[in-house]
């Protein structure tokens, strides 16, 4: 299996504290990775680490098995990576086009943007998402959006990039039974088209749903790694997370 | 509610803030025409609004791109004088004034870049640096000038004169450079990843910096822009009065300032409008002249000043709260 990505050794210190320490992760095309642990455990860090918004400290990031230097976001996103943030990285005083493409506008030479071909395409994806309020159309402010529409529009920026690997940092937090539903339904298409997930939860039960791996941290370290059919129950999980981190 | 009120909500959104200070800008209009309507039908008040308008525009417009980017600075009002500094003294050596101008203009440039960069990386206050900077460079100024001004006559004969400054069948040149500018900083903010990227930074700078727009670099070049658009005005000005005079420009600080909020453009980042600023230029502008040409004292345009500033504030308030 092709690597998409790996992280190896990866050191990442804030002052005196040591928020990853010597963590190493692989995720291979097609596969959707879990990434656990409690909080302050350094998920976030990690994935900021491995989407760019970090530069590590020490280690070193694998591109499909080529080592990559000065590692930034638009690299990331350059690699085919795209990313839905905790916090969503929306600008709500803006539009949902404009979100959509932010960072990645469509350009005439000269740097000019394609305005009416984004808004085609924003219109086009925000149906795709499932905004069926007709309120709502490409040119909307995004902080007029509910949560779960904020969430969707950063899902869509991610589906109009055709990233090859998705991570999702606590994509179902804050959202409705319905919505969450709809995260889910995302992840298993993505997995379909053989592009892979990276997915970051505290809800265990939400992880073990959609997973094909699972990695705990714990202390900013990588202490265990286990395949979806060495367990059968997310109590199961939930056990081996506790009792690694126990005698961690 | 139906399709059509939400295109309606979203004109609103995008242009609301522009209506605003169209509509204050035609109410000032109304009420100087209403006080003093043969005052008001003679050209020459309108051409010496004319004269003045265009300075503003380059020290406003730039200004706009840079409250958007969620900075400020009050250190253009120096810079204006620092360029025309420049300017004059390579006029007065000899040097070929269309060269004078180009190196004037650069280094408006590099001052903005440095305010910026200073700003920027060693995370300073806007605010207050740039208010430091701004008595600095003055201070440069008067003590290099000893204040002293130079007047440079020799740039009528050459052919940068006529082209920038002179006169076309009765209009001031600086007023079609003036309107070219306006349009081409409309498409540059609204069309362009330069004005898109400082909309974006402004609004959220850690979600834009999440998002692999580099903020620093986004914020510089807007310092920049304030920086060439008031070496421009600071050239034109001295170019016009064939004069440098080393006080040059602290007159257009808070000018400049209140048309830009006048103009539309909110305080908090994110947003911002050139068509608003141009009418809050043009409210500014006739504030300056109006009041005494309608045959009040000179003393009230500070008061309408201040007081058109307030009724701004109050319109962004109305136009609605920050979203988050």
């Amino acid at each position: 299996m092709e690597n998409i990505i790996e992280l190896n050794k990866v050191t990442k210190r804030f002052g005196g504290i040591t928020a990853l320490n010597q963590a190493s992760l692989t995720v291979t095309k097609g596969e959707v990775v879990g990434l656990i642990g409690d909080n302050g455990a350094g998920k976030s860090t990690l994935i900021k680490t491995l989407v760019g918004v970090y530069n590590p400290d020490e280690g070193d990031i694998l591109i499909r098995g080529k080592k990559v230097n000065n590692w930034n976001a638009l690299k990331a996103r350059e690699s085919g990576i795209e990313t839905v943030f905790q916090d969503r990285a929306l600008t709500p005083q803006q539009s949902i086009v404009k979100n959509i493409f932010m960072g990645k506008e469509l350009r005439y030479p000269f740097g000019f943007i394609k305005e009416k071909e984004q808004i085609f395409e924003a219109n086009r994806l925000i149906r795709e998402i499932g905004f069926t309020s007709k309120l709502i159309n490409a040119e909307s402010p995004v902080g007029n959006l509910s949560g779960g529409e904020r969430q969707g529009v950063a899902i869509a920026r991610a589906i109009y990039n055709n990233a090859e690997l998705i991570v999702l940092d606590e994509p179902t937090n804050n959202l409705s039974l319905n919505e969450t539903q709809k995260v889910f339904d995302f992840v298993l298409n993505v997995k379909k088209s053989n592009r892979s997930v990276l997915f970051i939860g505290h809800n265990i039960y939400h992880v073990y749903d959609i997973s094909d791996r699972f990695v705990i941290l714990d202390r900013g370290e990588v202490v265990h790694q286990l395949q979806k059919n060495e367990i059968s129950t997310p109590e199961e999980l939930m056990k081996i997370m506790r009792e690694t981190i126990k005698t961690h | 509610m139906t399709k059509k009120n939400s295109y309606f909500s979203n004109y609103f959104h995008k242009n609301g803030r522009a209506l605003g200070s169209i509509g204050y800008f035609i109410l000032l209009m109304a009420i100087f025409f209403i006080g003093a309507p043969e005052a008001w039908i003679r050209p020459n008040l309108h051409q010496s609004v004319f004269v003045m308008m265009p300075t503003l525009i380059f020290l406003t417009i730039p200004l706009v791109f840079l409250v958007a980017s969620g900075e400020i600075d009050l250190s253009f009002a120096s810079t204006y004088a620092v360029a025309a500094y420049v300017f004059a003294l390579l006029v007065k050596n000899g040097v070929d004034p269309a060269i004078c101008f180009v190196l004037g203009v650069l280094t408006g440039a590099v001052i903005g870049a440095l305010v910026g960069t200073l700003i920027v990386v060693f995370r300073l206050s806007s605010l207050v640096a740039s208010l430091g900077v701004l008595f600095l460079l003055r201070g440069v100024i008067l003590l290099l000038t000893k204040s002293r001004s130079i007047t440079i006559m020799e740039v009528e004969n050459h052919w940068i004169y006529p082209l920038l400054v002179g006169n076309f069948y009765g209009f001031p040149m600086q007023i079609f450079w003036a309107a070219i500018f306006v349009i081409f900083c409309y498409y540059f903010f609204n069309k362009h990843v330069f004005g898109i990227h400082i909309q974006h930074v402004g609004d959220n700078s850690v979600s834009a910096e999440q998002m692999g727009i580099n903020v620093n670099a986004v914020k510089i070049k807007a310092f920049m822009f304030v920086g060439i658009g008031s070496a421009i005005g600071g050239i034109f000005t001295t170019m016009i009065t064939y004069t440098f005079f080393p006080t040059q420009g602290f007159g257009y600080l808070l000018l400049a300032l209140a048309a830009v909020f006048v103009g539309g453009t909110p305080y908090w980042g994110g947003l911002g409008t050139i068509i608003g600023a141009v009418f809050g230029v043009g409210i500014i502008a006739y504030m300056e002249i109006g009041i005494i040409a309608i045959g009040w004292s000179g003393e009230w345009r500070q008061f309408f000043n201040g007081l058109i500033i307030l009724l701004a504030l109050l319109g962004h308030r109305l136009h609605g709260e920050r979203v988050r």
